[in-house]
């Protein structure tokens, strides 16, 4: 997953990123300890870059890079006694977290990547310290582009890292995958992380461009890995279906001048088939062998308007149908929202608008523009241009991307010259 | 590792829904002490009867009634456990019968200056 046109570099940069999280999460299984780690796995990675080149690269690369980090590791606790005695401390609680992964198939490093995604999603650190951690650490962007990547500055971002990293130590937040009984109560937080990742890179909520599409193929990695790594779990498979099955509509998304182009005007030929397929594959696994999990309930959603030749055939039904499952397993008022667009569709504008007005009081949809979009779209199609054009500006003042703004603005102009208010109102 | 589990309960009186029996606290209490992660531990009595304590820049002291419960929550008893990490930590809190009905557990690592 290269991103511009580095040429050979990138595709080297390439190879040590997805070997950087292996060699990482192998080093803090080791050692105990996340700064040490990636100390010495990024040296190892250095060293490699200068040997490599020269000398070849060696028939086991992830078992060269270990050994190496290794060495480094040991090295330096030797010139430092005291952190040497934490470390010793440390390693026999690490015991506590069972044996070490079998080795891979492939003959490479045995994969401790699971215990790192869930020490990074974990619940005693915040929302952004999990994001910034697991991009940082399991997708081995730099510290720099982990800033470039929520337009933060570096300075900030390098101070909430090391931060978050202070408190994986100090207040010793294990490494550790939660036993089986722990894990429905966990596995949400993983799944959450990597789909704010994505969310973040589908829908950027600020900044000139629409998408993000780095972050949102980051986040398609990471659930990757997971999925690889924990392929029993239904919701796994649902998380990566949903992703693919939303990502297939990125390049159909955005107009040739980067405006906003919503489902119902996209070309649908544009869609990414192949990423369909897989997806849809996955809501077959998300949505077998148990109950249904929230995020392989929105794949199954996504799925339908991935096989619809347009809007209008659509299956609005099925699409209700689902929401009621969601919104039966997490009760939130943005699920709401959803479910009466999908009504609006299967009954009429008026039906869709009746269930958005009366969510009017949910603090959470205060803010949110999509719920003033949607209530300006349906009064427009009622022809109550007057009360839309006003939902508009409300959607306005809260959308934050300028292709968001300028569709909202578009929409608003079109109200406004649609003239005299229809029946409706 | 040692952690302090400060327990808060809520301050207003009126919301005993949810609260924790007597009968509970004193079950979870019997489990901590015998599981071996026991430190120590207290509760507190009521907020009535604290007393503050200041004393200025030039030494004078100055004692005053209170505080009173301002805030929501008010901390009613603590806990310290010797456990290998915070998951084990977290697990007793929430084990803690004066997590539930308003209240709250707040988890500290004890600082270690050896």
């Amino acid at each position: 997953m290269t991103h511009g046109s580095g040429g050979g570099t990138a595709s080297v940069e390439a190879v040590f990123r997805e070997e950087h999280g292996r060699l990482l999460a192998a080093l803090v299984r080791r050692f105990g300890d996340l700064d040490l780690a990636e100390e010495v796995a990024s040296e190892a990675i250095e060293a490699a870059l200068v040997h490599w080149p020269a000398g070849g690269v060696p028939p086991n690369p992830g078992a060269w890079l270990m050994t190496t980090a290794r060495r480094r590791a040991v090295d330096r606790l030797r010139r430092d006694r005291t952190y040497a005695a934490r470390l010793a401390v440390l390693q026999v609680e690490a015991d506590r977290a069972g044996p070490a992964a079998p080795a891979g198939l492939d003959g490479g490093l045995p994969d401790e990547r699971l215990q790192l995604f869930f020490t990074c999603a974990h619940p005693a650190l915040s929302a952004e310290d999990r994001v910034a951690l697991t991009l940082r650490c399991l997708a081995g962007l730099s510290t720099p582009e982990v800033a470039r990547a929520f337009l933060l500055p570096a300075a900030t971002m390098a101070k909430r890292i090391v931060r978050a990293k202070k408190k994986i130590r100090e207040a010793r937040i294990p490494f550790r995958v939660p036993g089986a009984d722990e894990l429905p109560g966990r596995l949400p937080g993983v799944l959450q992380v990597i789909y704010s990742i994505f969310t973040e890179g589908y829908a950027a909520s600020s900044g000139p461009h629409l998408q993000r599409l780095d972050l949102a193929e980051e986040a398609i990695r990471l659930a990757r890995i997971l999925r690889r790594l924990l392929p029993g779990e239904r919701e796994s498979a649902g998380l990566l279906g949903l992703m693919l099955l939303v990502h297939a509509r990125h390049e159909a998304r955005v107009g040739s001048g980067g405006e906003l182009v919503l489902l119902g005007d996209q070309d649908r030929g544009r869609w990414d088939r192949a990423m369909i397929e897989e997806g849809q594959d996955l809501v077959v696994a998300a949505l077998t062998g148990g109950p249904p999990g929230p995020y392989g309930v929105q794949a199954a959603v996504a799925a339908l308007h991935d096989e619809a030749d347009s809007v209008a055939t659509t299956d609005w039904p099925q699409i209700v149908a689902l929401y009621d499952v969601l919104l039966a397993l997490t009760p939130s008022p943005v699920v709401a929202l959803n479910r009466a667009v999908a009504v609006a569709m299967r009954d009429g504008p008026e039906a869709g608008l009746a269930l958005l007005d009366a969510l009017a009081g949910e603090p959470l949809l205060r803010g949110h523009h999509p719920y003033a979009a949607a209530r300006a779209e349906l009064l427009c199609r009622l022809g109550r241009h007057r009360a839309a054009a006003g939902a508009y500006r409300e959607a306005l003042a809260l959308a934050g991307s300028e292709p968001e703004r300028a569709h909202l603005r578009d929409r608003l102009h079109a109200c406004e010259a649609a003239g005299p208010d229809g029946d409706g109102s | 590792m040692k952690y302090m589990l400060l327990i808060n309960s809520a301050a207003t009186g009126d919301d005993d829904a949810g609260a924790a029996s007597f009968e509970e606290w004193v079950a979870y209490d019997k489990t901590v002490r015998e599981s071996g992660a026991y430190v120590s531990g207290e509760s507190l009595a009521d907020l009535t009867t604290a007393t503050t304590v200041r004393v200025g820049p030039s030494g004078e002291r100055a004692v005053t009634d209170g505080p009173f419960a301002e805030t929501r929550e008010v901390l009613g008893g603590f806990y310290v456990i010797d456990v290998p990490d915070l998951d084990v930590a977290l697990d007793w809190a929430a084990r803690c019968p004066g997590a539930r009905g308003g209240g709250s557990v707040v988890v500290r690592p004890v600082a270690d200056f050896g």
